[in-house]
């Protein structure tokens, strides 16, 4: 055998599966799983294992999909700001044309998929999502207006809808509630990012609320919109998605996460700077756990009939 | 003679092309089995002739 396209220089360029992989955006991609099988096992008709494997499966490779499409639009602020600067794209593993290339093709992929598997209703809402995320929110709002995130937030509240017409082939109020949790959920989130990521957002022209209208008011859109969340959260156990472990949760970490939010209220720069933004790290943190263990609560509620019966 | 240039290039290569292979193999086998339980759940049944008709 003879190797003569063998040339020493493409090794900076020779991306490795892995590299393509971290284009899809994993850990998103989990939350996208978990929210999306949570809304097809929380739904009220059974689906069989391998269609709900299937289809699932194809939501993940659709929001992948969409991840690679938005680090392909987004390379030049993520190379940008920290804590996007190693990257596939920016760190120049894969090149953007490759991300595109992938993108467009998963996306096609999935929701063509998605039809076969489950129906063209879930395969629909998983294109405007992926439309959502891509053009609306990564093309158009991200660099136009601060309220960027709350807007944009809606494409990852679509998993669960997505998950629910899986199985039932509608949509329902259930569903939409699901829908709210998170995108309800995705301001306070981001925004407590912002304020500990500091420069980031500034020195790539992302009109963050951070950037646009100050920290202190920042803080307070915080709280505003935490408020109505933990109102959302814990009325959502008196529906057929919650119950009495749901209820437990809810009221235990939205007591936690107003804390949280008021204490980021109260603060101001100097006392921030002074802890290293410890309460803003430590809700930011808190975040993560409040959507895993809300959508757990749902899941267990559908997978404990006891717990229904109980309740009912 | 041959050439044979080992380098982790070429590692890197294999490992791509391996992952990719078996993603391929995979999702013929999950195409596979869901043919199976959409013919065998009656997707795509077809509609009931009387008889005499």
């Amino acid at each position: 055998m003879t190797d003569i396209s063998y040339q020493p220089q493409q090794q900076e360029t020779e991306a490795s599966l892995g590299d393509y992989f971290a284009l899809m955006k994993p850990r998103v991609m989990q939350l996208v799983v978990f929210t999306a099988l949570v809304g097809l096992l929380a739904a009220p008709i059974s689906v069989h294992p391998v269609i709900g494997f299937a289809s699932i499966l194809f939501v993940a490779i659709g929001a992948g999909a969409s991840g690679a499409l938005n680090m392909w639009w987004d390379a030049d602020i993520d190379g940008v700001m920290t804590r996007t600067a190693k990257r596939p794209v920016p760190a120049g593993k894969v090149t953007a044309d490759e991300a595109k290339v992938l993108g467009f093709a998963l996306s096609g992929l999935s929701v063509m998929m998605l039809a076969l598997s489950a129906n063209l209703l879930a395969a629909a809402l998983l294109a405007f999502t992926i439309f959502f995320y891509v053009v609306i929110y990564s093309m158009w709002l991200k660099r136009w207006t601060p309220q960027n995130i709350v807007i944009g937030g809606a494409a990852g509240a679509f998993p669960p809808v997505i998950g629910w017409v899986i199985a039932t082939g509608s949509m329902s109020v259930e569903a939409w509630l699901m829908f709210a949790l998170i995108f309800m959920w995705t301001p306070p989130h981001f925004w407590a990012l912002a304020l500990f990521m500091k420069e980031d957002y500034h020195n790539a022209g992302v009109p963050m609320l951070t950037v646009t209208h100050g920290r202190k008011s920042t803080r307070a859109h915080v709280l505003a919109y935490t408020v109505p969340l933990a109102l959302l959260a814990v009325g959502t156990a008196f529906t057929s998605i919650g119950g009495p472990v749901y209820l437990a949760v809810a009221v235990v970490l939205n007591a936690l996460f107003l804390k949280g939010a008021y204490d980021i209220w109260c603060r101001n720069e100097v006392q921030a700077e002074a802890d290293g933004y410890k309460v803003e790290k430590s809700f930011f943190r808190l975040s993560l756990w409040y959507l895993f263990a809300h959508f757990g609560a749902i899941l267990a509620e559908a997978l404990l009939p006891a717990a229904w019966g109980i309740w009912a | 003679m041959s050439i044979k240039a080992e380098h982790e290039i070429h590692q890197r290569r294999k490992g791509r092309n391996v992952g990719v292979g078996m993603m391929l193999g995979g999702f013929v086998v999950l195409i596979l089995a869901l043919t199976f339980v959409k013919i065998t759940g009656g997707d795509f049944e077809m509609p009931r002739i009387e008889e005499g008709q």
